[in-house]
């Protein structure tokens, strides 16, 4: 750490006058490719890498202490702010989880449309995701392919939320808001354009030899490795875990819907990649078998529980009691039962959970965050020994790591 | 008069409480309820003493005493296939009394079980680490002892994680206070130019929105103004116009009057 000398520079990364071929190099915390706020110290010998200590925490908005001084309702805005590039998921997370406290069942349609803005954000999140992975190991044209099909999706959330990456569009025990007329039309048109563009990328990697070389054998997760370090979602299926939280403690609609768990045992990153692609196709699967689920539901969209969730509109305005519960749990907000829970989802980067210690205040006693992002993160220490310094870039990119969540 | 608050927790709190108001209670099932949770408590009983357990809204939770926390991991990963640990954290109770409450969430992937590991230390207590037995306990103890000031022992490398090595207090105690942190709005003007600047800089402002009238060089009185940087001065602008003999700034433009210009003269 820098010392007492403060008005002198401090080359902390430089190492002069060695006689071996060994060196420090600061990566970060602003290398483009770092996906953020990463810093990371690597030891290298000549080009290989002995030993890598990240540093995270340049994006620390203290989201835990926030949490515990908001109402609930109030804290769901803010956790669009973890994994932004699929906030809705975040929203969801958050969502179910005090709904499990209270104990909540939200209406069908509402059901419906939570899982049609997850998938659909799982499909922009890998969008992303692929788009720039490929450009940090040289693929340019798969970026610019990729952010197009992106911006389709951002539109469709546009249509219906009115906002583009933090939406904020799932409410504690339900949606505010009903599919707007012809949003499924666009949303059908949307599957029908994707996985032409999945095979387009696919065509210009799959067999490209460049991002053969960089992503082959490269990062390679042992069985092992992934549960010790915690790891989940694609970087657990990608060492041949077969371990989806939609699939094997299924919340919401998801087992009501038909969808393939694409597990692969390459455990490098071009088996990751693949997943990736895969993981695409199964989500297209899912939405598409959602439409005609939608087109049976009643039009209900929140829970009806006057203790902890406000009537719907016209009833706060025709009934003085509504009136008042809405007026009591907007200012006071809800006070929900003394207990705790631990909710998992699947969110697009691995298992997102939430932790809610609840003392019966309108403020939880306690939350945790558990953010996916922030043990594929530490397992970088684990993972980059042994590696070239060309190839962390790879990896880095590859596990799919956000800094909103990370540092939360 | 100001309402006394209790120092030991400065958080947020309900500003109304009814007074017959008795909050529910999530309810804790009997682990007898669930087979492969009343197998998993009576291995565990068998080796260790488990205070108590019981299921609540589907999850095992298990207190087991303090010392036994290295040794009851190793337990659940190699005997009763645990083989995640999902998450790890404290809870703060310290004013309640004097207490943290120390929590691993565990998941089982062949018995699609998820567990909770529970126990209470003292605050200067310290735990043993389990990054021998979980790797992934390696960062949630470092930002335990972060956000908490859990010590813990048998840690390779225990560090702070998110806050800066020399931050002051750890944030997520109850004690932590949520605005006018002393040490907080000295801390960057400290560690860049060090203390002795502390006189000329001021404390940083933490206030994003907070106006400063004087201040010229964010702001501008109408009619007061002055130009980007000067003396702060109460008396009134004085406006010149065209019309009356002064710079060029015309105070009612009249269309028969522009000139349109084929060059920048």
């Amino acid at each position: 750490m820098q010392k007492v000398n403060r008005l002198q520079p401090f080359f902390e990364n430089l190492v002069f006058e060695r006689e071996d071929n060994r060196m420090i190099v600061n990566f970060g915390p602003q290398h483009p490719s770092s996906h953020g706020q990463l810093r990371l110290v690597l030891e290298l010998d000549g080009e290989l890498v002995t030993k890598a200590t990240p540093d995270v925490g340049y994006l620390h908005r203290g989201m835990e202490k926030m949490a515990e001084n908001m109402i609930y309702n109030e804290f769901l805005p803010t956790t669009d702010r973890m994994d932004y590039i699929a906030s809705t998921s975040n929203n969801y997370g958050f969502a179910l989880a005090v709904e499990k406290l209270i104990d909540l069942d939200v209406p069908r349609r509402a059901k419906v449309i939570r899982m049609l803005l997850l998938e659909l954000s799982r499909i922009t999140s890998h969008l992303f995701w692929i788009a720039c992975h490929a450009l940090d190991v040289g693929a340019m044209t798969v970026f610019l392919y990729a952010f197009r099909e992106r911006e389709y999706a951002m539109d469709l959330f546009e249509e219906y939320c009115g906002a583009r990456l933090t939406h904020s569009a799932i409410r504690i025990g339900g949606v505010p808001l009903d599919l707007p007329k012809g949003w499924l039309n666009s949303l059908t048109e949307f599957i029908n354009k994707i996985p032409a563009a999945i095979e387009t990328y696919e065509g210009l990697l799959d067999q490209n030899r460049i991002w053969k070389m960089r992503l082959e054998d490269v990062g390679v997760i042992s069985p092992e490795m992934a549960q010790s370090w915690g790891c989940s979602g694609p970087m657990l299926r990608g060492s041949g875990i077969a371990w989806d939280i939609r699939k094997e403690e299924p919340y919401e609609l998801y087992d009501e819907v038909e969808f393939d768990v694409p597990v692969t045992d390459r455990c490098d990153c071009y088996g990751r990649y693949k997943l990736h692609m895969q993981e695409m196709r199964e989500s297209l699967k899912i939405l598409k078998q959602l439409i005609p689920m939608y087109k049976e539901t009643k039009p209900e969209l929140m829970a009806d529980a006057p203790r902890y969730i406000s009537a719907p509109k016209e009833q706060i305005m025709t009934q003085n009691y509504s009136l008042m519960q809405h007026f009591v749990l907007v200012t006071q907000g809800m006070r929900p039962p003394v207990g705790e829970v631990y909710v998992v989802t699947e969110s697009p980067k691995g298992e997102l959970g939430f932790y809610i210690n609840s003392q019966g205040d309108p403020y939880p006693y306690r939350l945790k965050l558990r953010a996916p992002s922030f043990w594929h993160t530490s397992i970088l220490q684990d993972l980059l020994p042994g590696q070239y310094l060309a190839d962390v870039v790879t990896m880095i990119g590859n596990a799919n790591i956000v800094f909103g969540e990370i540092d939360r | 008069m100001r309402a006394y608050q209790d120092k030991k927790n400065v958080q947020a709190k309900a500003y109304y409480n009814d007074r017959f108001y008795v909050s529910p209670q999530i309810p804790k099932e009997e682990v007898s309820s669930d087979e492969i949770f009343a197998k998993d408590v009576k291995d565990l009983e068998s080796a260790f003493s488990v205070k108590e357990a019981y299921i609540q809204r589907g999850q095992l939770v298990v207190y087991i005493n303090a010392d036994d926390n290295l040794k009851v991991m190793e337990f659940l990963r190699d005997k009763l296939q645990y083989n995640f640990l999902s998450e790890l954290s404290a809870i703060d109770w310290l004013a309640k009394s004097g207490e943290f409450e120390i929590f691993y969430q565990m998941l089982s992937t062949s018995k699609r079980k998820r567990m909770r590991v529970k126990f209470f230390i003292k605050e200067k207590e310290e735990i043993k680490s389990v990054t021998s037995v979980y790797k992934s306990a390696d960062w949630a103890e470092r930002e335990m002892y972060d956000m908490f000031g859990v010590r813990i022992t048998g840690h390779h490398y225990m560090k702070r994680i998110l806050m800066p090595d020399d931050w002051h207090d750890h944030p997520l105690r109850k004690t932590y206070p949520l605005i006018g942190d002393e040490e907080a709005q000295w801390y960057e003007i400290d560690k860049i130019f060090g203390k002795e600047y502390r006189d000329i800089i001021g404390p940083e402002e933490r206030d994003s929105a907070r106006i400063v009238e004087k201040d010229t060089h964010r702001f501008a009185r109408v009619k007061h103004e002055v130009p980007f940087g000067a003396e702060y001065s109460d008396e009134e602008t004085q406006t010149e116009y065209q019309e009356e003999g002064g710079i060029p700034i015309v105070r009612k433009l009249k269309k028969s009057d522009v000139k349109i210009l084929k060059e920048r003269p």
